[in-house]
């Protein structure tokens, strides 16, 4: 079915909020829950480091305030389920609008495809997605649009939602952490030959944990913030998307020159 | 001959758990110094600069000669019981609920006759040796304590010292953290001293590989727990768990950067010290404190302490360290608050302030420096002893005299490299 070119964009619109009401189009939320367990990025301690979410009560109907409960919080720009702006990036650092609060907004509304890694991840925690991959994801599912979100899915964010296990999640040992990411060529065809919107992943990184030791090191972030490109990292509930034909909402804070921000991630699916 | 003492029965959960009653606390300002001296272990008494007498009780002026020239002198407590009797009957709470209580007269061969408390094991011979030494009660008041004058079996364990003392055998303790060579050597030196149940805290459990801590963890007194001071839920979930049942608590738990002001752009080092040093022990105070004193009575091995893992640096600032010494000595204001508040209840805080400890934040500074296994000895002997300050180790004693000697110059010394 194509509404387009039947509907003029007001009605499209129209029909779009029709199906959210009915139903049509589910919303499924790919955001982790904020919660001072939540496991956070983990740097060398010598240097600089992003707080995790800690939360404490101003009131709750007490004598701090009789009638009302409200908390404070405090987190790292890259806390929780996250946005990754340009400017996160050394290799992004000169390019205009690559904050949160100058990114052109229509961005945060835009389609997504899922390419399923979670056979390959589940066998192997390093796991780097390949262009084969890509390759084989556009045989069955058609060329990957411009502008569009490319999540993959590994479903590691299922040992924190339904192992709880944070070890597990960061998966340390005494070289580093292993997490699965994008190999350094997948990177670069998707931003050289796809022109995509930006990267999500499930782990803690867009980066596989071992993504240091690529060439160039952290190749999601340097090539993806040098091409004033987004990431999107600690997403859940991946297996729950179709592999293209989903829409993702995902407007980061509005921090003057932030540098991400954690935030709400939503998709959009055809029932 | 003292009986050791043996785990008690499980508590009666359907019985009241009795509250505590401390012994009088009040003393004027002179006297103050006999505690100040117990406070670290010592017995000390005034001895007059102009005719050498020996005296007690602490007065204004020197009972012989009048001069007002007193100074405290460490004493070594040997004299021989006068006499000796049984306290049957006491209108004070503490001891009415403590009865019988044993109290002797003890003549100090350096002169002065004193009334003591007196440990099971003295001789009941006419005249029997004695030595003298000082302790902290339940109320954080010195008192005077003869003993024999060679220790006997199970010493430690005579009724009326324990209550003087918060000897960690048979008790349960929590170890607040324990990814640390400190927090492990702790959990070891508790374990070897007959605790009966160690809770050992870790934050961010995904460091815990190559920390060491299974090395503690698979003891069969040791029970790991999720503790993050940074985080209030994470303190208050834990209290909720096992704050009942914490004899002692010992914090453990520190972040140490080695910056100055200019060495470090920004504050996030900083905040991270401030964090877990100071607004990390609070809310552990907050979560935890109510407990303690709701059980400094409960029974033979009742909750009797907390130990704070301060530095010396609390004392006087150490540039290169100099944001960790702002936090140490924010969490030492907030340790003689917690003092203040927990004395009443009978409850002890015991305050640790070791000189650089040879862990990985001070792999740049040259020895001495403590290791962790020293620094946990020092701490289970403050607990048996009942001392309330410890300094531990070369560096620790050595800035302690210079900074009582005069705080200011030590300021210099320290301001042109130490």
């Amino acid at each position: 079915m194509t509404p387009s070119t039947a509907l003029s964009n007001t009605q499209l619109l129209a029909a779009l909020a029709g199906a959210l009401t009915s139903g049509g189009i589910r919303v499924v939320d790919l955001t982790q829950t904020l919660t001072p367990d939540f496991p956070q990025i983990v740097l060398p301690p010598e240097m600089g480091q992003c707080w995790p979410f800690r939360i404490e009560e101003v009131s709750r109907y007490d004598e701090r305030g009789p009638g009302w409960y409200w908390n404070n919080f405090s987190c790292g720009e890259h806390t929780g389920t996250h946005f990754d702006a340009p400017i996160h990036w050394i290799s992004g650092r000169h390019l205009p609008n690559n904050a949160v609060d100058t990114i052109p907004v229509q961005h945060f509304v835009a389609p997504a495809v899922v390419i399923d890694c979670h056979v390959q991840a589940a066998g192997d925690p390093d796991y780097l997605l390949t262009v084969a991959d890509i390759e084989a994801f556009e045989q069955a599912h058609g060329r990957i649009p411009p502008g569009c979100w490319v999540l993959m899915r590994t479903d590691w964010s299922k040992r924190w939602t339904e192992q709880r296990n944070a070890e597990d999640y960061q998966n340390f040992d005494d070289t580093g952490q292993h997490t699965p990411g994008p190999s350094s060529e997948a990177v670069q065809f998707l931003v050289d030959q796809r022109n995509v919107l930006g990267f999500g992943s499930e782990a803690i990184g867009t980066d596989a944990g071992q993504g240091y030791h690529l060439r160039p090191p952290y190749p999601c972030h340097s090539v993806m913030h040098g091409a004033g490109r987004y990431g999107l990292q600690c997403l859940m509930n991946l297996d729950q998307l179709p592999a293209t034909g989903s829409v993702l909402i995902c407007p980061p804070l509005k921090i003057s020159q932030g540098s991400g921000s954690p935030l709400r991630v939503l998709a959009l699916v055809g029932v | 001959m003292t009986m050791p003492l043996m785990r008690p029965q499980r508590k009666n959960p359907v019985k009241r758990t009795p509250q505590m009653n401390v012994p009088p606390w009040a003393r004027g300002r002179v006297a103050l110094n006999l505690t100040a001296a117990a406070a670290e272990g010592r017995f000390e008494l005034q001895v007059c600069d102009d005719c050498q007498a020996v005296q007690y009780p602490p007065r204004e002026a020197c009972v012989r000669c009048l001069s007002s020239r007193l100074k405290w002198r460490q004493q070594s407590g040997a004299g021989k019981l006068l006499a000796r009797t049984t306290l049957l009957h006491s209108n004070d709470l503490f001891f009415r609920e403590r009865l019988p209580w044993q109290l002797g007269l003890v003549q100090l061969d350096a002169g002065p006759t004193l009334v003591v408390h007196l440990h099971g094991d003295v001789a009941a011979s006419p005249a029997a040796r004695v030595t003298v030494g000082a302790r902290l009660d339940r109320a954080g008041r010195a008192v005077l304590i003869a003993f024999p004058p060679e220790e006997t079996p199970h010493m430690a364990d005579d009724p009326m010292l324990r209550e003087m003392t918060c000897d960690p055998k048979l008790r349960k303790v929590l170890v607040t953290d324990g990814m640390t060579p400190v927090g492990q050597a702790v959990v070891r030196a508790l374990v070897k001293a007959g605790a009966d149940l160690v809770w050992v805290g870790h934050a961010e459990p995904w460091k815990r590989h190559g920390s060491g801590l299974d090395t503690v963890t698979s003891l069969p007194q040791v029970s790991l727990v999720p503790l993050d001071l940074s985080n209030g839920r994470s303190v208050t979930d834990l209290a909720g768990q096992i704050g009942g049942k914490v004899d002692i608590v010992i914090n453990t738990a520190e972040v140490h950067r080695t910056y100055g002001i200019a060495a470090r752009r920004g504050t996030d080092a900083a905040t991270a010290e401030m964090d877990i040093n100071y607004f990390g022990y609070l809310r552990l105070a907050q979560a935890f404190g109510p407990a303690l004193m709701g059980r400094a009575a409960d029974g033979t091995l009742h909750a009797c302490a907390w130990v704070n893992l301060l530095s010396i640096y609390a004392l006087a600032n150490f540039p290169p360290h100099g944001t960790f010494s702002a936090s140490k000595a924010a969490a030492h204001s907030l340790a003689q608050c917690q003092r203040a508040e927990l004395r009443g209840a009978g409850i002890r805080v015991v305050n640790v302030f070791p000189g650089p400890i040879d862990d990985d934040w001070n792999q740049n500074l040259p020895p001495p420096k403590i290791s962790p296994d020293a620094l946990a000895a020092a701490m289970v002997k403050a607990l048996r002893d009942g001392v309330e300050d410890v300094y531990p180790g070369d560096v620790a004693q050595e800035w302690l005299e210079r900074w009582r000697d005069n705080p200011k110059v030590l300021e210099r010394e320290l301001a042109a490299g130490g």
